[in-house]
């Protein structure tokens, strides 16, 4: 098959595969920030993948520190707590001055965010230079893991799985076990009833869109991992993450882990075998395609309309 | 006024905005302005184009479209197809591998011309493809989506991703659509040079006629009684649904008109431009042009071609002067006019309009007002005529 043979085909499988898992982990990671603020409250945010290159500088910019201060073995975890808690404060911020305004209207949200996110851009260009910048990684997360000879595993690449995982687990406890989740579950299913009970509204909607900003900031810490950082590159997956949260079904934390899991592979598999363009657009053509018949995801949430 | 012109001209208001835009875009602008600037009020007013589109597709529609930069670029694309192949005569291609096919398939060792380009040698065959091909394209897209309820933000989103799609797909084909750089270098237009000054003044006279009519023709649609049903489905879907309607066929049929429209501005900037390519179709430039309509007043059909107009040219003046205001800018127009303005310049000329009208009505006229009221007009109005030269404008 196309020349290779089937030990190599294994190989290809095996190491795109492992390919595919770190896209699928930055993905899953950009696209629960989104199925909370999507799904939960109706708002599209265009500038989610700002909130992610907010997080990634602020890893680059701690790593600079750490650098100077001889820490470079330690400061990670620091930078990604610290990355969550710039992104959810700006996200607070940004939900307080602007978003509020507009919960009524969805489809300007996305004109405002997209406005928002050519402001941000612009505002890390000036800061930061138009340049990609790369973090200092620590020594712990370099190199890779060699299972057989031909097979070759990056240990960042695991690193940030494993993050995609606790974060993914942390999602599933605050929105399903908590006393937050319920009210921000209960707002969702009945705004009126919810406020009614005594369940501040206007609070858990500004909390919501923070956290959701604030797991970007944390995909954007576990981005530089993996890839340098620009002021676009929040741009280039906003409209996979878009896709992930849709096809998914948009209130279903089952559903997006599912639909970036199929996206990543399909992307990082066909990648190989075509043209990279032509693996993306056959991708997006098929999870275009399937939405055209299955409009509210794959996972929808069965509820009478 | 019988009724029909009545409908097509809007009433008297609706008249009169007409006529003043007829008479900048026709008059005005021709008189005041040399070649050069010309051609770009022309390459604006083709933007306007899908202004108007917008304004009938999400104003009255209410279906956002995020990708009407597919349907300007296939029309577009399909202009210069034909003129690029008329530019590539055995002749002036006799140094290529293959003479007689374009410049970018010899780079990219094609020895044929493809399939897909063959029916684009014929100039009744391309104005065929212009009108048919992004109609079609747009028929199976809004047909699968409008007959499953795909609406809204879903509605918004897919087309996004199409739009995305589809200017990946042109930028790798390389071979067969020019790749990123486009369908560069058109000089003729079946023998006539497009290129000069007199033909550019030509060109621009049927962009803005055929403005003209596509705003006519858009009214005509609104004061139809599928105009009253278009905005009642905007209103409340169910309800039209319910009353017996199919909502799902005037959501297609707006697509496609839509689509049109837009697929006639982008032969239009093909024709004025000289050169088509993928920048005008990604999500972009989709989202951009969804500013224009937004600026210029997404309830007026007039206020876009202002809106496109002023933002066009905005950006041409501040991208050269000041590139990061520009970006600035552009992203706060994003949210003022979403947040404090969302009937763009129209509303704002509408409000002053209204309470100038209630200060006449008392006994004594407020003379501020009137000046506010000039100021409003001749800012939306005087503003494209272009005070200083932004250098690569030219592209």
């Amino acid at each position: 098959m196309f020349g290779y043979s089937m030990a190599d085909i294994g190989n290809i499988l095996v190491m795109q595969g492992f390919s595919g898992l770190s896209l699928f982990s930055v993905l899953l990671l950009m696209a629960l920030g989104l199925a909370i603020i999507f799904g939960q409250m109706g708002v599209i945010n265009m500038a989610h993948g700002e909130f992610m290159t907010i997080g990634a500088y602020t890893t680059v910019f701690l790593s600079k520190l750490a650098v100077k201060y001889d820490i470079v073995n330690y400061y990670f975890v620091f930078a990604i707590v610290a990355a969550f808690i710039i992104a959810f404060a700006i996200g607070y911020l940004v939900e307080f001055v602007l978003i509020r305004h507009l919960y009524k209207r969805p489809l300007d949200t996305l004109l405002a965010t997209w406005g928002l996110s050519l402001v941000m851009q612009q505002i890390f260009r000036s800061t930061f230079g138009a340049k990609e910048v790369s973090a200092e990684l620590p020594q712990w997360l370099l190199g890779a893991f060699q299972p057989t000879p031909d097979i070759e595993i990056p240990i960042n690449g695991v690193f940030v799985m494993g993050l995609a995982a606790v974060v993914t687990f942390g999602v599933f406890l605050f929105m399903f076990r908590s006393r937050w989740g319920l009210n921000v579950r209960a707002t969702v299913q009945n705004r009126v009833m919810a406020g009614a009970v005594g369940i501040n509204t206007k609070k858990v909607d500004r909390v919501t869109f923070a956290l959701g900003c604030g797991i970007a900031g944390v995909a954007g810490a576990a981005f530089t991992t993996i890839a340098s950082t620009g002021p676009t590159t929040g741009s280039l997956y906003i409209v996979d993450s878009f896709m992930v949260v849709v096809f998914g079904g948009a209130a279903s934390l089952m559903g997006t882990i599912a639909s970036a899991f199929g996206i990543a592979q399909a992307q990082s598999i066909l990648q190989f075998f075509m043209t990279s363009s032509m693996g993306k657009v056959s991708t997006l053509l098929v999870i275009v395609i399937i939405l055209m018949m299955k409009p509210e995801g794959l996972f929808a949430a069965k509820v009478r309309k | 006024m019988n009724t029909f012109t009545n409908k097509l001209l809007g009433g008297k208001q609706g008249a009169i905005g007409l006529a003043v835009l007829a008479a900048i875009i026709l008059v005005v602008l021709p008189l005041g302005l040399d070649p050069f600037r010309i051609g770009m009020v022309g390459k604006y007013l083709t933007y306007a184009f899908v202004a108007v589109s917008l304004v009938m597709l999400w104003g009255y529609g209410g279906i956002l479209s995020l990708g009407q930069g597919i349907f300007f670029g296939l029309g577009g694309y399909c202009m210069a197809m034909f003129l690029k192949l008329e530019a590539s005569d055995p002749i002036s291609t006799k140094i290529q591998t293959t003479p007689g096919i374009p410049d970018f398939m010899d780079w990219n060792q094609i020895t044929a011309l493809p399939m897909m380009w063959q029916p684009f040698h014929s100039f009744t065959l391309t104005l065929l493809a212009v009108v048919l091909v992004p109609t079609l394209f747009a028929y199976i897209i809004g047909f699968a989506m409008f007959k499953r309820r795909v609406g809204g933000v879903y509605f918004a989103i897919i087309t996004q991703a199409i739009a995305l799609i589809l200017s990946i797909l042109i930028v790798g084909q390389q071979g067969y659509t020019g790749g990123v750089n486009g369908i560069t270098d058109l000089r003729t237009l079946l023998g006539w040079d497009i290129r000069t000054d007199h033909a550019k003044y030509i060109l621009y006279y049927i962009n803005a006629f055929l403005l003209i009519a596509v705003i006519l023709v858009s009214r005509y649609i609104l004061s139809s009684k599928f105009g009253m049903l278009l905005l009642a489905m905007r209103d409340k879907e169910e309800r039209v649904r319910f009353s017996g309607y199919d909502v799902s066929n005037f959501k297609i049929f707006i697509f496609c008109f839509a689509a049109l429209i837009s697929a006639l501005g982008g032969a239009m900037f093909t024709l004025q431009v000289g050169f088509m390519s993928p920048s005008f179709i990604g999500i972009v430039p989709s989202i951009e042009m969804v500013i224009f309509a937004a600026v210029g007043g997404r309830m007026s059909l007039i206020g876009a071609v202002y809106g496109a107009l002023l933002v066009n040219y905005g950006k041409s003046v501040f991208s050269e002067t000041y590139p990061e205001l520009w970006l600035y800018l552009m992203g706060g127009l994003f949210i003022a006019v979403v947040m404090f303005f969302p009937n763009g310049l129209a509303g704002i000329y509408t409000d002053l309009m209204k309470k100038f009208q209630s200060r006449k009505a008392k006994p004594l006229p407020a003379k501020v007002e009137v000046e506010a009221v000039a100021v409003v007009v001749e800012k939306t109005e005087s503003e494209p005529i272009i005070t200083s030269e932004p250098a690569g404008a030219k592209a």
